[in-house]
């Protein structure tokens, strides 16, 4: 990997350059909640004030620009009882500006599903590699236990990647078309000094995190399968989809056909779904494979933290507690993998 | 100057992936095209059950399109939407596929309401097969509940045309009432001339029925098959793939060698939309044609 340093204001400039020929997604600013937080957001921006790149947080996770909630899949028009299907994919690009590396990690993840594996999806590679992202290291965020599944920390995923040092940012270029952008402003070779302010800012957030002691929790969702836990914390879930919504890794989705007033075309949607919705495994005639709310949340956890690290070797959360905080049931993974982790221990 | 970020365009991109196994292709630009296709015939098999012919209309994809027993495909009606459904027919059969279709819902009902020319579309073939291949020399039980005979015909026929490669073959099939049995009017056809046990039961009778009344595993008392060298497939609900392999079990026929299709609600069939996902395991990719060992691992499985 390539390091620079770069000024802040040259870096600023870089984005007016990116603005002046594409659209720019970053966190901004929206509200603040009931005790005095701000909120932020991942949305379009028009100038450098309106990103805020200290930001804790976003409510939603970047997500929506890789999978939207709605997406045509394919349209088709009829004629004389017959159809044709005309598929699209996004070819704009874009920049998106200032994640962190949870979420960086989160497109990892979803990579390892959409990208790799059989039947690569073109809806999302497309959207990916028309995406350049800038990533931001920052403060551990509130609740956030991504350290605990080792999302910490990122080294590839991103074309750029800036470390705060306080007048300047580290960058780390992970591409050609980040070499070559950053090349656009002035930016130097690092220095010895620049080394030890690095890492001595690494230091200084690896020192915030909180720990949550996840040991060998694939093992523990085996084990724990007919824990009381799910009952208690079911119990609670209102079935919403809420966390699947927020989340930076959860991709299922339900299909939908709309069909055009005139009859002469139709849309095939996908549009994202929650496996804590009731009838998320229902067939047809009326059976569901998941009645029940507890153990819907239960499947949502063994996917996360058993099944696809079976698959993948590594969880598919990457702890930023999105879900938590979006839960008006107060149901959040900390408090879950601690109570399990006390069952398993008891 | 040139643009910091060029667009990348994925349609023009040609490459062919890896060939994957068990049949399954995927051009990366591909995965959503629907082959457009006919339904050639429509047969009515029972009250609920319809038997669909349909014909992909272009001559190289027909000709290109070849599966395994136990594969399945997504129809889509456009407008309506797709559902993922079982070949139900012969391998060697290159001019069009079988699908029995039973009417539960939107589209099934939909296509109930079709006739003969109407357009329809195919994306596939999807899933894991039945490993015939490795069943050779073996005495084949071939095990159907309900409408469990339609993904079981692919093997059937798949058997019947290489019948020598197999030793003795028994078809159990059993259905709640007698007017609910599918395909009867191939029993004689599969019997005579194939050469196989067939035995039929019924949980009710009717007048005018004169074979057996039971249940499907009354069927598994009192056949004499060497255990070591059987193998058999089991398609239906699962509370009867579940008594069915048990007894099977008993009868010392190892776990590997007993294979099952799951149901589970489907709405990509490439591993995508995480609706048929088991635990870790996508029905989709890794299935529906499981060994029943892998079933009795999968948590919550049946
Ligand atoms: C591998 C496999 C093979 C199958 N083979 C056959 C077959 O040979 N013959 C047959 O009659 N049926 C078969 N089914 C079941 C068939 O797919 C459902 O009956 C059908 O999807 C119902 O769709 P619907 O629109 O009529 O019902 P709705 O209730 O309106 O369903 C809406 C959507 O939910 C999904 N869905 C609902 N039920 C099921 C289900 N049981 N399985 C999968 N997805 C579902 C579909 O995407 C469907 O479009 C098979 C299912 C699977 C998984
Ligand atoms: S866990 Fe919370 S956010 Fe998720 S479905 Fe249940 S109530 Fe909604
Ligand atoms: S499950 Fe929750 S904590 Fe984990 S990645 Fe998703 S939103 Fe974040
Ligand atoms: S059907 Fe979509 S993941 Fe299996």
């Amino acid at each position: 990997m390539l390091f620079r340093t770069v000024l802040k204001e040259e870096f600023n400039r870089l984005i007016d350059i990116f603005l002046s020929s594409h659209e720019v997604i970053a966190p901004k600013r929206i509200d603040v909640d009931r005790d005095g937080k701000p909120v932020h957001q991942f949305l379009p921006v028009s100038s450098i004030d309106e990103i805020d790149l200290g930001y804790e947080t976003t409510e939603y996770s970047a997500k929506t620009y890789f999978l939207p909630f709605k997406e045509t899949l394919s349209s088709f028009c009829y004629e004389d009882g017959d159809w044709e299907q005309e598929i699209k994919y996004r070819l704009m690009p874009r920049f998106l500006v200032g994640l962190h590396p949870c979420d960086i990690n989160a497109l990892l993840k979803l990579d390892k599903v959409l990208a790799r594996d059989y039947f690569p999806s073109p809806y999302y590679i497309s959207r990916r590699k028309n995406t350049f992202i800038v990533g931001i290291d920052h403060e551990p965020c509130e609740g956030g236990f991504c350290r605990a599944v080792g999302a910490d920390t990122v080294t590839h995923g991103f074309d750029l990647f800036l470390t705060d040092l306080g007048d300047r940012y580290f960058v780390a270029i992970n591409s050609d078309r980040g070499y070559n952008a950053l090349n656009r402003v002035q930016c130097r070779e690092v220095t010895e000094q620049d080394n030890q302010d690095y890492l001595h800012a690494r230091a200084q957030i690896a020192q915030g995190h909180k720990d949550l002691p996840i040991h060998n929790l694939p093992n523990l969702m085996d084990i724990e399968f007919e824990s009381p836990v799910w009952d208690q914390w079911g119990a609670k879930c209102l079935g919403c989809g809420s966390c699947a919504q927020v989340c930076p890794t959860c991709y299922c989705y339900g299909v939908k056909e709309d069909v055009s007033m005139d009859h002469t075309r139709s849309e095939k949607k996908k549009i994202l779904y929650s496996c804590c919705i009731k009838d998320f495994a229902e067939v047809a005639g009326g059976h569901n494979f998941r009645p029940d709310r507890a153990t819907r949340l239960k499947y949502r956890y063994y996917h996360q933290h058993r099944g696809f690290a079976e698959s993948y070797e590594s969880p598919m959360c990457v702890g930023c507690n999105r879900c938590g905080r979006a839960c008006l049931a107060g149901i959040n993974p900390p408090d879950i993998i601690r109570d399990l982790q006390e069952e398993g221990t008891v | 100057m040139k643009h910091v970020l060029e667009p990348y365009d994925i349609t023009r991109e040609s490459e062919m992936l890896a060939p994957l196994d068990y049949n399954r292709r995927s051009r990366l630009k591909d995965t959503d095209r629907i082959y457009p296709a006919e339904i050639i015939n429509v047969i009515r098999l029972t009250e609920m059950e319809k038997l669909f012919q349909v014909r992909i209309i272009d001559d190289t994809d027909r000709e290109r399109f070849t599966f395994l027993p136990g594969q399945f495909v997504m129809l889509e009606v456009p407008g309506y939407g797709e559902v993922p459904i079982s070949i139900s027919s012969s391998l060697s059969h290159k001019g069009f596929i079988e699908l029995c279709i039973r009417r539960v819902g939107l589209v099934t009902n939909v296509l109930h309401k079709t006739k003969r020319g109407s357009k329809v579309g195919i994306r596939g073939p999807f899933g894991t097969h039945f490993p015939m291949d490795k069943m050779r020399g073996n005495n084949i039980l071939l095990i159907a509940g309900g409408l469990g005979l339609a993904p079981l015909r692919a093997p059937i026929f798949h058997v019947i045309e290489n019948r020598s490669y197999y030793k003795d073959v028994y078809i159990l099939y059993g259905a709640k009432e007698t007017n609910l049995l599918l395909f009867n009017y191939q029993y004689e056809e599969w019997e005579r001339i194939a050469d196989i046990n067939l035995r039929v039961i019924a949980e009710e009778g009717d007048a005018n029925w004169t074979g057996e009344i039971g249940l499907i595993t009354d069927l598994l008392d009192d056949i004499q098959v060497d255990p070591g060298s059987t193998s058999a497939i089991v398609c239906g609900p699962p509370v009867m793939f579940k008594f069915v392999c048990s007894r099977l079990t008993e009868m010392g026929i190892p776990m590997h060698r007993m294979f099952v299709s799951l149901e589970r609600r489907m709405h990509c069939g490439m591993g995508k939309c995480c609706r048929c996902n088991i635990g870790s395991t996508y029905t989709c990719l890794d299935g529906p044609v499981f060994d029943y060992w892998s079933v009795l691992n999968l948590k919550e499985a049946i």
